[in-house]
């Protein structure tokens, strides 16, 4: 516990109209035992806990970080304009100063969700994190920021999107994808040609407890956050490491979740999954808002808490420690790895087949970057989903140099003129705040 | 007929209303802060004689009497014994230092998670009673879902204490800390309570009108003054709630509208939404400690006729404290009121002084006391008007949990407000024109406070729950728990919740005539485990609203 109260923000938006299916594990009673536990404990009266009311994300705001095909309108609901809104609200309220920090406890998430939309995957659609980043970035000039994804699953949508970004650090830490959605995240996944070094994936073994996450935390995650140093520390806290959840299989708890929080000291969190609705979710977001306030936290617990039940092997220890000290090397080594990625020619490609599984689709995509140490590199994605929609988009990154933008440009221009294979062609201008659509 | 008395802080006025709800008698009186039912007889028998109280149907008092018992701390001390569980840090709960924490606990779904410690509670108190303590609140963390454990500390302790409030009693809302404060106000102020009521009734008595007599709440709803006894805690706060009782009876407009009682001391805001006013979402706040009792959403803010005008580090400040009356009166420092009475807007009090009042800021102002008078009274206005800015902001801004209410977004806009108090007519049209609303002062005005009591409807709530997995139905209103077959529906709860709220308001003396019913909250949500649906939790909430009796007259305006 940190002893110093903080003033901290809660944007609190439950959705109790809004699910998937009726009994989907994204449905209206996820936050319902969370509203209970919060307002039971009296938080909402406490002096330093501010809640607000969330704002209402516009079709501008998705349209700067995403692609949505064939537009926002087909790809969103009311609800995931109102979760990424409250993310936008839990961040203003702290760039604005009227906070120390700020939490967004908001559904449906979004860490899921990719550069491009064609529909829902992992029960997101589009990503609220993301999305808040780049109105922050629009509103209160570039910042550098860091992301914590401490979510059971890998954050494969928000790694997707900031992988060519050099100003975004992206950390993962997550159940071992060859055990678990998406079955990605792995160390070797490091980033883009520009951008080496600013994504960083820990797959942890299954069963991993409290003294792994916080182990991985204290050794990793807190000296790459000192080395990289963000204006902003972004926590994605999913909540779905907890021993009860039903479709993972970790050992974390709420008095773990605290501490992480605690120590990490995010200025702002954002929900993401977490599907143990009634044991497991009421306390650790009790515990979450009391560490963000700098409360005493050290006595919330759940009903059947029992440390030494959920103790992880040593075998799980000691692999733990080595991954820690892999990833770790790997970050210092990331200028020369970027070097050795880098080949001849201007562009580098990457193609890749992604599955909707929310929404059953099939998408392919190959992307192009441009070799750059100036910006993130101009991007271009041509993508095709379920072998009929083909959509090209040019992607102008923030802070682009001048050489990406007149290639950019000049690629949007040609490929307009209608002549290609495509549905539909794409220009995101970042620094002028364009997206146009043909 | 109806009596209606608001024994106030400096008057206590009554009313004789006909039953066309009109004055046909009224009076005023100072108050005897020392004894209240002695204000009480005096201004009742300037009013009441042989042959009105043969056709007296009801006695409807408001008194600030609990408020003034927690106030002035004249107060029993009182154990606490207090089931938390895991959760916040026992240190943030305790309420004084009489509080004992015990083991058991209830989860939020109402299940006895750990049970209690016999020899523990027993031994607690033990403790209190060596202490010397004849007054107990038992509370326990989600009690409003089981009270079981409450009750079972209770029937432990019972025999080793002249009362017990129990926390599952107070409010069917959640908020383990607002439950406490208010478990131990109510155990704190019960038996005082319990006097007031026994010398009203035994002088109701004397005079021996058999009309029943009510008191006034928080929530400027009524309650047979018997049945408030059980819970004291509900009176508190009903000055503010009387005064806008008032403004409502004497009004009874049925548009978005704003409420001021500017005083001497202070400055009462509320507000009303289609005519009704608004209750605070979770309870009032007295002394700084929040509470569960459902009252009247008020704002007061330390600016009235009688707040102390003077500059400070270049600065004009008024108020927030009231040293004495205005200049104008032989008070000792410059008021607003001096200013109001230099700029001819008011024709009480002596000008000459009021000009020396202005005359004083002036210097510092280089300025003349006439425009000195100007600055103040402008400066007033817009911090009231600036207060009641905030009160809508906050209003409108509160925070909202389905996308419905998000989009639909309903929002306070004030077609009119109303004003009352001293400085009513002065203030008025300036404050009127800095919100861009016009303004209406009430007839009456000097006994509104009264008027409004004497009209005031019986009101109560209930909350029901249905947790159809666990088969099991809770109004923890009223202590009840029962089994429900697994195919209850919604439909069902809906029925059960309007008919236990009849009878709760009967119970409570409520007319027939008057049960205006609302449901302010009905969800229903599946539960899922494992993917599959294996209950539905069921949470409806229902009130009698707060707001006026109905005519007994068949097609007269209500």
């Amino acid at each position: 516990m940190t002893g110093k109260e903080k003033k901290t923000g809660l944007v609190f938006f439950p959705a109790f109209d809004w699910a998937i299916s009726p009994t989907h594990p994204e449905r209206e009673e996820r936050l319902l035992y969370t509203q209970d536990q919060v307002f039971e404990e009296g938080l909402l009266d406490l002096g330093n806990i501010i809640e607000y009311k969330p704002g209402l994300a516009t079709k501008e705001d998705v349209e700067r970080i995403h692609i949505c095909v064939p537009d926002v309108d087909h790809v969103t609901t009311e609800s995931h304009m109102i979760s990424a809104g409250g993310a936008i609200t839990a961040a203003e309220k702290v760039l604005e100063g009227e906070v120390d920090s700020a939490f967004a406890l908001v559904r449906p998430p979004g860490h899921h969700a990719m550069r491009v939309v064609h529909g829902a995957r992992g029960f997101c659609n589009i990503n609220i994190e993301a999305v808040m980043i780049e109105h922050i970035r629009r509103k209160y000039g570039h910042r550098r920021i860091a992301v914590v994804d401490t979510d059971c699953h890998h954050g494969d949508g928000t790694q997707d999107i900031f992988w060519h970004d050099p100003d975004t650090l992206f950390i993962s830490l997550h159940q071992d994808g060859r055990t678990l959605y998406p079955g990605s995240g792995f160390p070797e996944e490091f980033g883009g040609p520009n951008a080496l070094g600013t994504t960083v994936n820990i797959p942890l073994p299954p069963r991993t407890s409290e003294e792994g996450f916080l182990y991985v935390l204290d050794r990793l995650i807190l000296p790459v956050l000192d080395d990289f140093k963000p204006d902003l520390v972004i926590n994605s806290a999913g909540q779905d490491n907890h021993y009860t959840d039903p479709i993972t299989d970790m050992q974390f708890t709420a008095q773990g979740y605290a501490r992480l929080n605690d120590r990490l000291s995010p200025h702002i969190a954002v929900l993401e999954g977490g599907y143990s609705v009634e044991t497991a979710l009421p306390y650790i977001n009790v515990g979450i808002i009391l560490a963000m306030a700098g409360l005493d936290y050290s006595h919330v617990k759940e009903p059947d808490y029992d440390p030494e039940k959920i103790r992880q092997s040593a075998d799980i220890t000691r692999y733990i420690e080595r991954l820690c000290e892999n990833i770790y090397g790997l970050w210092q080594r990331r200028d020369e790895e970027k070097k050795k990625l880098r080949k001849e020619g201007e562009f580098i490609r990457r193609s890749r087949s992604i599955y909707y599984d929310t929404d059953h689709i099939s998408e392919e995509q190959t992307e192009q970057v441009r070799i750059c140490d100036d910006c993130g590199g101009l991007l271009t994605i041509d993508s095709r989903a379920n072998y009929s929609t083909r959509i090209f988009a040019v992607v102008i990154p923030g802070r682009s140099c001048p050489a990406c933008r007149k290639r950019g440009e000049d690629i949007y221009h040609a490929r307009s003129r209608g002549d290609g294979p495509y549905d539909h062609i794409y220009l995101q201008d970042r620094d002028r705040d364009i997206y146009l659509v043909k | 007929m109806i009596l209606g008395i608001d024994v106030g802080g400096t008057h206590t006025d009554a009313v004789l209303l006909n039953d066309r709800f009109e004055v046909v008698e009224s009076a005023k009186v100072l108050t005897n802060p020392d004894n209240l039912i002695d204000s009480f007889r005096e201004a009742t028998s300037r009013i009441l004689n042989g042959e009105n109280l043969k056709n007296l149907e009801r006695i409807v008092l408001s008194t600030t009497m609990s408020t003034n018992a927690i106030v002035q701390n004249r107060v029993d001390r009182v154990g606490m014994i207090l089931a938390g569980g895991p959760g916040l840090a026992p240190e943030m709960l305790r309420i004084n230092e009489d509080v004992h924490f015990i083991s058991g606990y209830v989860s939020h779904r109402g299940l006895e998670v750990a049970g209690i410690d016999d020899g523990e509670v027993l031994e607690a108190a033990e403790r209190l009673k060596a202490k010397g303590i004849r007054h107990g609140g038992i509370v326990g963390k989600f009690s409003t879902r089981n009270p079981g454990l409450e009750l079972r500390i209770g029937d432990l302790i019972e025999k080793d204490f002249d009362h017990l409030s129990f926390g599952h009693r107070m409010s069917g809302n959640l908020n383990f800390p607002r439950r406490i404060a208010t478990t131990y106000l109510n155990a704190a102020i019960w038996r005082i309570y319990n006097r007031f009521v026994d010398g009203i009734l035994r002088f109701v008595e004397e005079i021996r009108a058999t009309a029943p007599v009510y008191i006034l709440k928080a929530d400027g709803g009524t309650s047979e003054i018997r049945q408030s006894a059980k819970y004291p805690v509900g009176t508190i706060l009903s000055g503010p709630a009387a005064s806008i009782m008032g403004i409502l009876s004497l009004e009874n407009g049925k548009q978005d509208a704003i409420a001021l009682d500017i005083g001497g001391t202070t400055t009462d805001i509320a507000l009303f939404a289609d005519g009704v006013p608004l209750l605070e979402p979770f309870g009032v706040t007295i002394e700084g400690r929040k509470t569960l009792v459902r009252g009247l959403r008020t704002r007061s803010i330390g600016v009235g006729g009688d707040s102390r005008v003077r500059w400070e580090k270049g600065e004009l400040r008024i108020g927030p404290e009231r040293d004495g009356p205005a200049m104008a009166f032989g008070g000792p420092f410059p008021t607003p009121t001096d200013a109001m009475i230099l700029l001819g807007l008011t024709k009480i009090g002596n000008r000459n002084k009021a000009r020396e009042a202005m005359a004083l800021l002036a210097e510092e102002a280089k300025t003349t006391p006439d425009e000195t008078a100007r600055i103040v009274y402008e400066k007033a206005c817009r911090m009231i008007a600036g207060a009641v800015r905030e009160v809508l902001e906050e209003i409108n801004n509160k925070p909202v949990y389905t996308i419905h209410e998000i989009l639909e977004g309903k929002t306070i806009d004030p077609k009119i407000l109303y004003v009352v108090g001293g400085p009513a007519g002065a203030m008025a049209p300036k404050i009127g024109d800095l919100l861009s609303c016009p303004s209406r002062l009430p007839e009456y005005s000097e006994v509104a406070n009264a008027i409004g009591t004497a009209l005031a409807r019986t009101t109560t709530e209930i909350t029901l729950l249905a947790d159809t997995e666990k088969k099991i139905l809770t109004i923890v209103e009223e202590g009840v728990q029962q089994s429900i077959p697994g195919r209850f529906s919604r439909e069902d709860a809906l029925f059960i919740c309007r008919e236990r709220l009849l009878e709760r308001a009967l119970k409570m003396g409520a007319r027939e005539e008057d049960l205006v019913m609302e449901i302010i909250e009905d969800q229903e949500f599946n539960m899922v485990r494992n993917f599959y649906t294996t209950g539905k939790n069921i949470r409806i909430k229902a009130q009698i609203k707060p707001g006026l009796i109905a005519h007994r007259n068949a097609g007269a305006p209500s």
